[in-house]
């Protein structure tokens, strides 16, 4: 097997036997770029100076015998929006194209403790907005498994690098399915942690309430493994949540008997490829085959989460961006004679079409007037949608259905409707606006493109549901299969 | 209409935004229509319901009142498009008479 397809565990018992250095490693890293970015073109930014400083010293600290980090010298590719003290940080966007934070994300210092090895920075639809990355303010990012069809988004680039073998995992972000649509996409596992469990500070915020940080791997065990290293508290975060890290490792058994299995009859409903439908239903079977009890439920309110999100997500946004003036940070236009006219002027050249109609909508949706009939609606929608969750999980341990309605769309096919392009995340949204986690990990394939099954569960419990996927996992084949590029 | 051009403009500049005409015209085409969608959150009675503006129950999250270390000026104004003497500089708040 190469060694660009090996998963976490394989990597460092090559990496303490000697069969090759750490050094050696990232140069297959590089090596798999070069050959096959310019197909894909998963990164934005590569930092090959700083890998290769970093995987000499780890080299060093190998031949000390000294004790391992849980992600000892694995190269990794992380999402632009998330900084890297002297590594340019954009958020696929030209009004950040210059930004070169002078601090690191939270996140990057518990992967530099776990002695990961940051390759570069992947690529994204602008601000995470979109589900497809062609809202990239730079370049779309291509599928792996066919290049004539998008990666999905926002977090497409890490999907993409993973899938490509370009990394051996990536961090993505999840504001409403921007970690599991382009992994179910892409064909990898993504895991979108309880809000709270990993660490915003450090992430350039989109919609505050929602955004989590989270793995995506080719494998359930490769996703425990990050998951690991980056969940925890953190005083810098006043939203990170004060909670006892279980071992999510040891809870990879592949036991699921007596398991209680909720499938919502929304998931599996009008608008949902039927082709998708069978694929989840045949993962159902092999649930059930290993001892498994399942049952369909309603979660009513499903049918207003895609409403409520886009209100409560673009008002969150149109606060956040609000920063983005020219002033402190970014792209200043030329233009302007007073501070006003460069406000303006700054903006409206250096934000993209998505970015604009959700500053816009956002704005709309808090100015007077309309506060309480838009975004107030939205938050009280909000709880009616976690009511929904969590009636569900008084009686049933995870809840099944798929990750996206469809396998990966083409390029260009749903760029001129806005609202089209905002049903892709109908079965991911409410999970975020629950604050619960899920995971996407692949269950086979439609026209040779990867499904995703998408497995919730109860907040704080990410052990079981990496459990289930460990399960399924360990009892199919799909996660064995590579992309030819 | 959920919403007019007029009130697209008006939105615009709350937001910072210069539309091209063209922008205006798209724009109110399509926020009116994710609009009249939102407009679905209306089949659902929702007066004795609380709003969730966050998932986790915590509110305010206090530290001890004591200066720490910050960044330094230099590292702080290095982003900044322009800058002098350790300061921010930005194009004239006041227009002159």
């Amino acid at each position: 097997m190469e060694i660009f397809h090996k998963r976490i565990e394989e990597i460092h018992s090559d990496l303490v036997n000697k069969e090759y250095s750490v050094q050696e490693l990232v140069e297959v890293s590089f090596d798999r770029i070069k050959e096959v970015d310019g197909k894909v073109k998963a990164f934005l930014t590569l930092d090959e100076e700083g890998a290769r400083d970093r995987a000499k010293k780890l080299d060093e600290e190998l031949s000390r015998n000294e004790e391992l980090g849980i992600l000892f010298g694995l190269p990794a590719g992380i999402k632009d929006n998330i900084v890297t003290e002297g590594v340019r940080t954009t958020c696929a966007s030209k009004i950040l194209a210059n930004y070169n934070p002078i601090y690191h994300a939270s996140v990057m210092k518990r992967l530099h403790a776990g002695q990961a090895i940051m390759v570069g920075k992947t690529n994204m639809d602008e601000f995470a907005m979109g589900s497809s990355t062609e809202n990239s303010g730079f370049h779309p990012t291509f599928n792996p498994w066919n290049l004539d069809h998008v990666p999905g988004g926002s977090s497409g680039g890490s999907a993409a690098a993973v899938a490509a073998g370009e990394v051996f995992f990536a961090l993505g972000s999840d504001t409403g399915g921007s970690i599991r649509q382009p992994a179910s996409y892409c064909g990898v596992v993504g895991l979108k942690p309880t809000y709270g469990l990993v660490s915003r500070f450090g992430l350039v915020a989109f919609a505050s309430s929602l955004d989590q940080i989270g793995p995506l791997t080719r494998t359930v065990e490769d996703a425990a493994y990050v998951l690991q290293v980056i969940a925890g508290h953190d005083t810098y975060d006043s939203t990170s949540a004060d909670v006892a890290i279980p071992d999510y490792i040891s809870a990879l058994t592949t036991d699921v008997k007596g398991l209680k299995i909720a499938v919502p009859n929304e998931y599996l409903g009008e608008g949902v490829d039927s082709e998708v439908k069978e694929k989840v239903k045949e993962a159902l079977k092999v649930l059930e085959g290993l001892g498994a009890a399942i049952d369909e439920v309603s979660l009513p309110h499903s049918q207003y989460a895609v409403p409520t999100y886009y209100l409560i997500a673009s008002s969150e946004a149109s606060s956040n961006l609000a920063r983005y003036d020219g002033v402190r940070y970014g792209v200043r236009a030329d233009q302007g004679s007073n501070l006003m006219d460069m406000y303006k002027e700054t903006r409206s050249q250096g934000f993209g079409e998505e970015v604009k109609r959700r500053i816009m909508l956002g704005t709309y949706s808090l100015s007077s007037g309309y506060y309480d009939a838009y975004y107030l609606k939205a938050q009280k929608v909000r709880t009616l949608i976690k009511r929904d969750f969590e009636q569900i999980f008084d009686q049933y341990d995870v809840v099944i259905g798929p990750t996206a309605p469809t396998p990966a769309f083409k390029i260009g096919e749903q760029t001129d409707d806005p609202l089209t392009m905002y049903m892709n995340d109908i079965l991911t949204i409410p999970v975020n606006l629950a604050g619960i986690p899920a995971i996407s990990v692949p269950c086979g394939f439609v026209n040779g493109l990867p499904v995703g099954l998408q497995i919730i569960g109860k907040a704080f419990d990410e052990s079981t549901i990496l459990r289930v996927a460990h399960a399924y996992e360990q009892h199919s084949d799909h996660h064995k299969v590579q992309p030819a590029l | 209409m959920a919403i007019s051009k007029k009130e697209v403009e008006h939105v615009a500049n709350l937001a910072r935004l210069n539309l091209t005409d063209e922008e205006k015209e798209t724009f109110t085409k399509q926020l009116d229509a994710i609009l009249e969608f939102a407009n679905k959150l209306n089949e659902l009675d929702t007066e004795y319901v609380e709003p969730t503006s966050h998932v986790l129950p915590i509110s305010n999250v206090l530290r001890e009142d004591e200066d720490r270390p910050s960044l330094p000026v230099e590292d702080v104004i290095k982003n900044a498009p322009d800058h002098e003497d350790g300061l921010i500089k930005v194009p004239a708040v006041l227009e002159s008479e």
